[in-house]
């Protein structure tokens, strides 16, 4: 197994500098993910325009692929409706946990940069964490929605 | 004092003990394994898979139950087993001796029967602040199914449970203090014999949780003075699912069966069943006889190394792998009672112990990250978890090079 191709160039600038990152203010639905196993808390904000998220920030406290995956996650969903995100969030999902996925191609971005995650199957969770998290407060939001 | 432990780590040939263990001679992602994950399990020597497959092999049947020859060869290895077990913490009889799954088991097993059918609203249970979770469930479910109350004896900074604060808490009303001898997550030896003194002296009983001491010193329990002593058998190189509790015969006398079933009965009819004599009162069930057996070649097996030599050999170790990580930039050392034993958790500035845990296996460097099944005690130094190693016969210098040498690389990975 090679370092390199977890922690790349990428992942460590996110972990280190995680971009949309701080309470929103203004939301207008947030979520909680917790993994129990290691630790990692992690708070997911979002402001929608129409079905589009128009913003999107998080804070937690994880390891460098959890922070990283958030940090990724938030730059790939901004100004995009449910419809999309849910496709995306499948094909990352396919990207982490299946051991013989297409290699990523260029329409995931810089997202690609999780695929060797695949490899280090005791860290899919912490790349998957914000993603349920996000997945949690959109269907909550949708829930408030449909109880208007 | 550094002379004396180091002619003692020199009399301790760790090199030769490491060939008695086969699982330590292959390699993790290319690089040899260096395995410093003890204090979750050790591994088993040759001796210890040899027993059991002898056992396996010529000698099993059920316990206690036929006339045959196996049958009786399987009940002499059993009950072999606890008289090498009753030996192996100096009790005072095998009746004292009650197998379990491990420490939770024998944990779970006084609550529920001693607590239970002597505690009620009013009394209390004081523990630490530096308890496995085996050590906290069983008592809050306890004080959820009779009414009594769990105190909690604080930790200081270094991760030491101080004897003045735990003394203040100490009531008429405590009926039983349940402490680790050693902290799984810090290191820290508690002061357990002071404990006892106090308690008893109050007219509480006191259950130690053995599961990180006995691997590492000799125990004695009558020296001790304790009431119960609970531990498992793979924590000192024997089975997974095979354990004791130590209790003393006449408390074990007085408590009421906590499982119901085979081997625990003396009499069944439908109006009134009476129970088996100690310590089969309290073994529901068929055993778990091939575990027993392997841990009673665990336990000839760690005195033939000597205890007290392998104690000086691990004191050894931590000494040099905590002067070595210390220097490292970042690091913080979570835990640095005066008295510690065989662990070392730490953390590392930018680096989170997952990402730790994940670079040194990179290395071949096996160890635990994670909050150690203590949570409340990472809650006390603020941080979600640390990296851990914990060292055991088989560790050398050696082992702690390659520790360092991976936390160096970690470092170079995340800059
Ligand atoms: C201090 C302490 N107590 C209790 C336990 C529980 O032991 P077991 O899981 O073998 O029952 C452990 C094991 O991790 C421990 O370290």
């Amino acid at each position: 197994m090679d370092l390199k191709d977890l922690y790349r160039d990428v992942i460590l600038d996110h972990n280190r500098q995680p971009r949309n990152f701080g309470a929103l203010t203004d939301p207008d639905t947030h979520a909680e993910g917790h993994n129990p196993l290691c630790g990692d808390r992690l708070t997911v904000w979002l402001r929608f325009d129409g079905d589009r998220i128009a913003d999107i920030r998080f804070e937690g406290k994880g390891c460098a692929i959890s922070t990283a995956s958030a940090s990724l996650m938030t730059e790939a969903v901004k100004g995009k409706d449910k419809a999309a995100i849910r496709e995306l969030y499948d094909r990352i999902h396919a990207v982490l946990t299946q051991p013989d996925a297409a290699p990523p191609d260029a329409s995931l971005g810089k997202l690609a940069a999780l695929a060797g995650v695949r490899e280090f199957p005791a860290r899919v969770k912490c790349a998957t964490l914000c993603w349920h998290t996000l997945n949690a407060a959109l269907e909550r939001s949708a829930d408030a929605v449909s109880t208007e | 004092m550094a002379t004396p432990l180091a002619s003692a780590s020199r009399s301790f040939d760790a090199e030769r003990v490491r060939r008695d263990f086969p699982i330590l001679a292959q390699h993790v992602n290319g690089r040899p394994l260096v395995y410093l994950d003890n204090a979750a399990s050790g591994q088993r020597p040759l001796a210890v898979l040899r027993a059991v497959e002898h056992y396996e092999t010529h000698t099993h049947a059920n316990v206690h139950r036929g006339v045959h020859a196996l049958s009786q060869a399987a009940t002499d290895a059993f009950e072999g087993a606890r008289e090498r077990a009753r030996r192996f913490i100096n009790a005072r009889s095998s009746r004292e001796i009650v197998f379990v799954r491990g420490t939770t088991e024998g944990i779970n097993l006084v609550a529920q029967s001693f607590g239970r059918s002597r505690l009620g609203k009013g009394d209390e249970i004081l523990i630490s602040a530096l308890e496995h979770h085996a050590n906290i469930v069983p008592w809050q479910m306890l004080c959820e199914q009779t009414g009594c109350t769990l105190k909690v004896a604080p930790i200081n900074r270094r991760g030491e449970v101080e004897l003045e604060p735990l003394l203040g808490l100490l009531t008429g009303r405590t009926r039983l203090v349940a402490v680790a001898h050693v902290s799984n997550a810090l290191g820290t030896v508690v002061p357990v014999e002071r404990i006892v003194q106090a308690a008893h002296s109050c007219g509480a009983l006191v259950l130690i949780d053995g599961a990180q001491a006995v691997a590492h010193s000799p125990i004695d329990v009558r020296a001790l003075g304790c009431d119960f002593y609970a531990f498992s058998g793979h924590k000192l190189y024997g089975p997974t699912g095979v354990g004791v509790l130590y209790g003393r015969e006449e408390l074990l006398e007085e408590m009421p069966p906590w499982q119901g079933g085979g081997e625990m009965i003396r009499t069944v009819s439908f109006e009134r069943t009476t129970y088996n004599e100690l310590p089969w009162k309290f073994e529901a069930g068929t055993p778990n006889i091939s575990g027993a057996v392997g841990l009673a070649a665990a336990m000839d097996y760690l005195e033939s190394l000597g205890l007290e030599a392998l104690a000086a050999h691990e004191r050894h170790l931590l000494a040099q792998a905590t002067a070595a990580i210390e220097r490292l930039p970042g690091i913080e050392i979570i835990g640095t009672a005066a008295h510690k034993a065989a662990v070392l958790s730490f953390t590392m500035r930018g680096c989170h112990p997952h990402d730790l845990g994940t670079i040194l296996d990179s290395q071949g460097v096996a160890i635990r990250t994670g909050h150690h099944c203590a949570m409340p005690v990472m809650t006390f130094f603020d941080i979600p978890a640390t990296a851990r190693a914990s060292f055991g016969c088989y560790n050398t210098e050696a082992d702690v090079a390659a520790l360092v040498a991976a936390l160096e690389k970690a470092r170079e990975v995340f800059g």
